[in-house]
């Protein structure tokens, strides 16, 4: 049975992960590699990189440190920020990583989504959707929730599905910072909706967060950044507990 | 030890690059056919689309080559899938080393998405491909079509059903996942074919 997936997910600017100076024992805090390469010994089913710097030269910084993760990591990993266009996928692609993630750039230019999805396939085609519900109404945000695009969360996600997504990458701006468990109503309608897998995003606090996401949640694989970089939550301990709890992961 | 990696028009190639580096081996890239049967390990690795890389193989004569190859040769996922008779994906005359035809998945529910993407386990392991293994190890998947049960089988997975998840014939080994991406375990299954007597 295929098993549900435990995604940690690294901020990047300038070549350094932002968060996780808590990780024990990594002799460079702030080194994406080795921080990505002790998720993985912990049992981490895939890496998310995402680049958050803004600078032409912080891009270049970035495909170099992809080739070095390449290099070293021995499981999948996506990376995301920054892609305007297929000559992005394309570098960043050919610099290893297995997977990308779009978000603005799908909505200033959906073709985009068709146009990765035809020239390497599916299976690379991650489309990264932030939503607010207000008002019992989910809405797509971009940029840090300062732009409302005025698109429907299930509207947009099923376009993309259409359109050639691999996978839909959501996150609840609701629920984000708040430790409080994921958007699970949300994400079970997006899982039945939907004809491709589901990233639960944005939420979690506590292991049961976790388990949730994949019952109520339905979701194929939850994504948490802070909760594994500061330790709050071991990734070994987060899998015996998921096994124990009647959920199928790899362990 | 020379490992050779089969040039052709599927991606995905550099990940395999990597994972023989990680194990201390500099392999060689190549189309070569001379090049291709003096190594003494040939992978044939990628991810594409059944009709275009075998047509490029026809065209580049490799596919006579990869048939007569004598030493040990691994194909990953589309690399055993073109290993088979036929692939349903284009509707497509494959290598023919494996007696098998390559069938698309069809969701029986709608829980069931094709492609399968993710981390699924082994079961039923045969031959020096899986030295050291118990079963139930997870290996790292992303595929439409599937190899059904047969006789080569050197693996099963269950994913919809029971499929074949590896094959062995001889010196022709493959699997369906990505050892290359499937962490220590993935790293084990490579390490066992370089070392395979």
């Amino acid at each position: 049975m295929l098993a549900k997936r435990i995604i940690p997910c690294l901020d990047i600017k300038d070549g350094q992960t932002v968060k996780g100076t808590n990780f024990v024992n990594l002799r460079q805090a702030g080194d994406p590699v080795e921080l990505g390469s002790a998720y993985s010994q912990q049992g981490a089913d895939e890496l998310v990189y995402l680049d958050i710097t803004a600078s032409h030269e912080g891009r270049k910084t970035f495909t170099e440190l992809v080739k070095r993760i390449a290099a070293t990591i021995n499981i999948p990993f996506t990376v995301g920020g920054g892609i305007n266009e297929l000559a992005d996928v394309d570098r960043l692609l050919a610099a290893g990583a297995d997977k990308v993630s779009i978000n603005s750039a799908a909505f200033r230019n959906p073709q985009l989504v068709d146009d990765i999805a035809r020239n390497f396939g599916s299976q690379v085609c991650v489309v990264a959707i932030d939503a607010k519900e207000v008002e019992g109404e989910w809405s797509c945000y971009l940029n840090g929730g300062r732009i409302n695009t005025g698109k429907n969360l299930f509207d947009w996600a099923r376009e993309v599905c259409d359109r050639g997504a691999g996978e839909i990458l959501f996150t609840s701006m609701n629920h984000d910072g708040v430790k409080t468990g994921y958007a699970n109503e949300a994400l079970a309608r997006l899982a039945d909706e939907l004809t491709i897998p589901v990233i639960a995003s944005g939420g979690a606090g506590a292991m049961e967060h976790f388990r949730d996401a994949f019952t109520q949640g339905k979701a194929d694989a939850a994504l948490a950044a802070s909760v594994f970089h500061f330790g709050e939550i071991g990734i070994p301990e987060l899998k015996s507990y998921l096994c124990a709890q009647g959920i199928n992961v790899r362990i | 030890m020379d490992v050779a990696i089969v040039k052709y028009n599927a991606g995905n190639i550099c990940s395999v690059v990597n994972a023989m580096r990680r194990l201390g081996v500099e392999p060689l890239v190549t189309d070569d056919a001379e090049r291709l049967m003096a190594a003494d390990r040939v992978i044939f690795p990628g991810q594409g689309e059944a009709s275009t890389t075998m047509a490029y193989l026809r065209e580049h004569k490799l596919d006579r080559l990869i048939r007569s190859l004598k030493q040990p040769v691994l194909g990953i996922c589309i690399g055993m899938q073109l290993m088979c008779s036929h692939s349903e994906e284009g509707d497509t005359d494959c290598l023919g080393i494996f007696d098998a035809t390559v069938k698309r998945f069809m969701p029986l529910d709608h829980a069931d998405k094709v492609p399968q993407m993710g981390w699924n386990s082994l079961t039923d392991l045969q031959g020096p491909l899986f030295k050291g293994f118990k079963g139930g190890e997870f290996v790292y998947f992303v595929h439409s079509f599937y190899v059904p049960e047969n006789v080569h089988a050197a693996a099963k997975t269950h994913y919809i059903h029971p499929y074949s998840s590896a094959l062995w014939k001889d010196n022709f080994y493959a699997t369906q996942f990505h050892p290359e991406k499937s962490g220590e375990v993935g790293e084990r299954i490579l390490q066992n074919f370089l070392e395979i007597d």
